[in-house]
């Protein structure tokens, strides 16, 4: 079998070599121009360990007029990923070993990505009774992420023992921090804004007294916590408290809430409707200074598909979410990169490396070694493009950068060896 | 300007022209023959995703007086809660070549999307949307305060205006403040802390606790209706102890100065935010405000929809 050569690739954006790729692992890192083998050219481009996302939502079962495994896993390569995790909060509920092994077997058949089903920690995702999250690790899917995203475990006792019970098969608890009381229809950030637009508002404190709440649980019982999409200045501080006093904590932030802010909100474009809802320049400036330090672990899209309808229609009642799987290494290198607080190799920790170890995914996310795993995303840092909404891979068209430029394109990924993506086409 | 959405989409100018055609229009009303043939031949909406009577009726008063074409679409209960209604409507509207469209609607922003999302080409007018905005009402309110304190003419500078009551959930107040302060009245709003929103403090306005301190000083205070179910969710403890702390009673009546007067943009809560006795009493615009808002409203479609008010008499 011939090797593939990405040729005179930049790892990490540092010197270029030539990386070799032979029966699905990196063989060797060479010098620039000397492997042999089935060439792709790629001068000057940016090597990436492939991209690991710990929050989409693939909308499959329930709602294949959204999303399927398989559209979903072709926005995700072309994103650069190599690996996402797929939310539990399809129909039926992602809360049985059936419907897991189901998506899980739907990402095997697509091939693009790893699909690692996420599962629900309720029944239903109805905050009452825990699904069997032991069938659910156990299953083909062995699942280790567990969450009831879209809602909050807010029952105290209830989120303890599903913190508790995971420990037996080294899963983790994903929490969707939000206080359901303090939240009751919320449509936006609370603040002058909400108050203005007369929109009721979704409280930062209402994230993170769950947050306060359940790092201290954590604690308590020794268990590892994961929260999902942080989104205020408060719950950075939270949780940098948290992380200093040795509790097993991490968390992600969602690319849109490293960039865009509630200003948005004003012309009641229900394109701009996401939970948690876009923040202030504040909450921004700490979000991204959080991923910069290592508070915030990793960049999760929270991909969420909505179809046309659903976004086409007065603020109230429009659907939460929005694209992110084709955007997101471009808004992470305009944020981070690009503004000097992180370098590539920081940005490949927070989208690869940490992602990875937080999903017990042990086949991702081991970087651009020798040895590792041939899962690489080349991305052609240098150039800027514009978002067309009629270009996306996602069955739905619900990006908030429709019109915005931005920096970086990915041209080539490699998924077990494989190309799945040349050239920034699927291949 | 092609429609009106927010009261803080008015100028000055634009406020005391919109009285000013009021006022001209109102001569109508006192005709026996109350109408004008200003909008022949033009199709005037009135789309109410909610109930209103008083404003539904007030708009179509106000369109027939100038001779417009006037459908009434009462939308409530065909499924707001699915999205694709408003659109699906909007569309409808379209094709049938509706000029203005009037909207009330329960969501926050609806008419901004009516507006503002390529579906229709005509003009709209929100006639109340969700907690937001209700610029016709806040209109009308200022034509009656600049009748009875400013002779009728100009603008409002320097009436100080107290208004009392649910800010937090309240078109009215949101339009009221904004109005009133681009025409050069000094607001005070005054409500218990869990009814007032956060960043109150950046409206145009001064904000109180104590209705017996904003009263005395006031030209005019505006009651706004406080619904039974903000007790229910514990915004205040009773509809007594709201009363009392809030309410406007004759005592609180005499503690005014005697040329002010009391506004109330209904339907009230007898009782509950005024008393009776208030309500009836001689210093009450309550009834006028009912008149002036058609008068308002005419002035409003006859300048959205493209009338002069040059060669009029």
């Amino acid at each position: 079998m011939t090797a593939l050569v990405l040729r005179g690739v930049r790892p990490y954006g540092e010197d270029p070599v030539d990386l070799v790729i032979e029966g699905g692992v990196i063989s060797a890192i060479t010098r620039p121009g000397s492997a042999a083998g089935q060439v792709i050219d790629a001068t000057g481009l940016v090597a990436l360990p492939g991209l690991v996302d710990l929050h989409t939502h693939l909308r499959e079962p329930g709602r294949e007029d959204a999303e399927t495994v398989e559209t979903g896993s072709r926005a995700a390569a072309l994103g650069g990923f190599t690996c996402v995790h797929a939310m539990a909060n399809t129909d039926p509920v992602a809360d049985t070993a059936g419907v897991v092994e189901q998506v899980w077997r739907l990402g095997q058949k697509a091939g693009l990505v790893d699909v690692r089903p996420v599962g629900a920690v309720t029944t239903g995702l109805l905050g009452e009774q825990m699904a069997e999250l032991g069938a659910m690790a156990h299953s083909p899917a062995g699942v280790r992420v567990f969450s009831d995203d879209g809602k909050c475990v807010h029952d105290a006792v209830l989120m303890r023992r599903a913190l508790e019970y995971v420990k037996a098969f080294g899963g983790v608890i994903a929490q969707h921090a939000q206080e359901p009381r303090l939240t009751e229809n919320a449509q936006m950030n609370e603040g002058a804004l909400s108050g203005v637009l007369g929109l009721t508002g979704w409280p930062a404190v209402a994230e993170e007294a769950i947050i306060a709440r359940d790092v201290l649980l954590a604690e308590h019982v020794g268990s590892r916590l994961h929260v999902c999409h942080v989104s205020t200045a408060g719950s950075v501080e939270v949780i940098r408290w948290a992380k200093s006093r040795g509790i097993d904590v991490t968390a992600e932030v969602t690319p849109h809430h490293l960039i865009l802010t509630e200003d948005l909100v004003a012309g009641y474009d229900p394109i701009y409707k996401v939970n948690p809802p876009l923040r202030t320049h504040d909450d921004v400036a700490a979000l991204r200074m959080a991923v910069a330090d290592g508070t915030i672990d990793a960049i999760a899209t929270d991909h969420a598909p909505h179809p046309h309808e659903d976004k086409d229609c007065e603020w109230a009642a429009a659907a939460f979410g929005m694209l992110g799987l084709q955007t997101a290494l471009s808004v992470a290198q305009h944020t981070l990169v690009d503004s000097g607080l992180l370098d590539w190799r920081g940005l490949a920790d927070r989208m690869s490396v940490r992602p990875a170890r937080i999903g017990g995914v042990q086949t991702q996310g081991q970087g651009l070694e020798p040895g590792a795993p041939a899962h690489v995303c080349v991305v052609d840092a240098s150039t800027r493009w514009t978002v067309d909404p009629e270009a996306v891979a996602s069955k739905s068209r619900n990006t908030p950068y429709a019109s915005m430029e931005l920096p970086g394109s990915v041209r080539h990924v490699i998924f077990g060896g494989v190309p799945t993506v040349i050239d920034g086409a699927l291949a | 300007m092609k429609h009106l959405l927010s009261a803080g989409d008015l100028t000055r100018d634009d406020a005391v022209l919109i009285l000013d055609t009021a006022a001209e229009l109102a001569t109508v009303t006192d005709r026996s023959v109350k109408k004008l043939p200003t909008l022949r031949g033009r199709t005037v909406v009135n789309l109410f995703f909610e109930d209103s009577t008083r404003t539904r009726i007030s708009f179509e008063v106000a369109a027939k007086r100038l001779s417009a074409d006037v459908i009434n679409f009462a939308a409530k209960g065909s499924s707001v809660s699915k999205g694709e209604s408003l659109k699906d409507t909007a569309l409808t509207l379209e094709a049938i070549g509706a000029d203005a469209v009037i909207i009330r609607h329960g969501a926050s922003g609806a008419p901004h999307r009516l507006a503002n999302a390529g579906w229709i080409g005509g003009s709209v007018i929100n006639a109340g949307d969700g907690t937001h905005e209700h610029p016709t009402q806040a209109l009308l309110d200022a034509y009656t305060l600049r009748r009875h304190l400013r002779g009728g003419r100009g603008d409002l500078a320097g009436v100080r205006v107290t208004i009392v009551g649910d800010v937090l959930h309240s078109r009215v107040a949101r339009s009221n403040v904004l109005l009133l302060r681009t025409l050069g009245a000094h607001v005070t709003v005054v409500a218990p802390p869990t009814l007032l929103p956060l960043g109150i403090q950046t409206w145009p306005c001064d904000v109180s606790y104590d209705i017996d301190s904003a009263l005395p000083d006031a030209d005019a205070v505006m009651m706004l209706r406080v619904q039974g179910e903000r007790m229910r969710a514990a915004y205040f403890p009773s509809a007594n102890e709201y009363s009392r702390a809030y309410g406007l009673n004759s005592d609180r009546l005499h503690a005014m100065r005697p040329d002010s007067i009391v506004l109330h943009p209904g339907p009230m809560n007898r009782g509950m935010e005024i008393s009776a006795d208030v309500a009836d009493s001689g210093r009450s615009v309550i009834v006028e405000q009912v008149a002036n808002g058609v008068s308002v409203r005419m002035a409003v479609l006859y300048l959205l929809l493209g009338g002069n008010m040059k060669g009029q008499g």
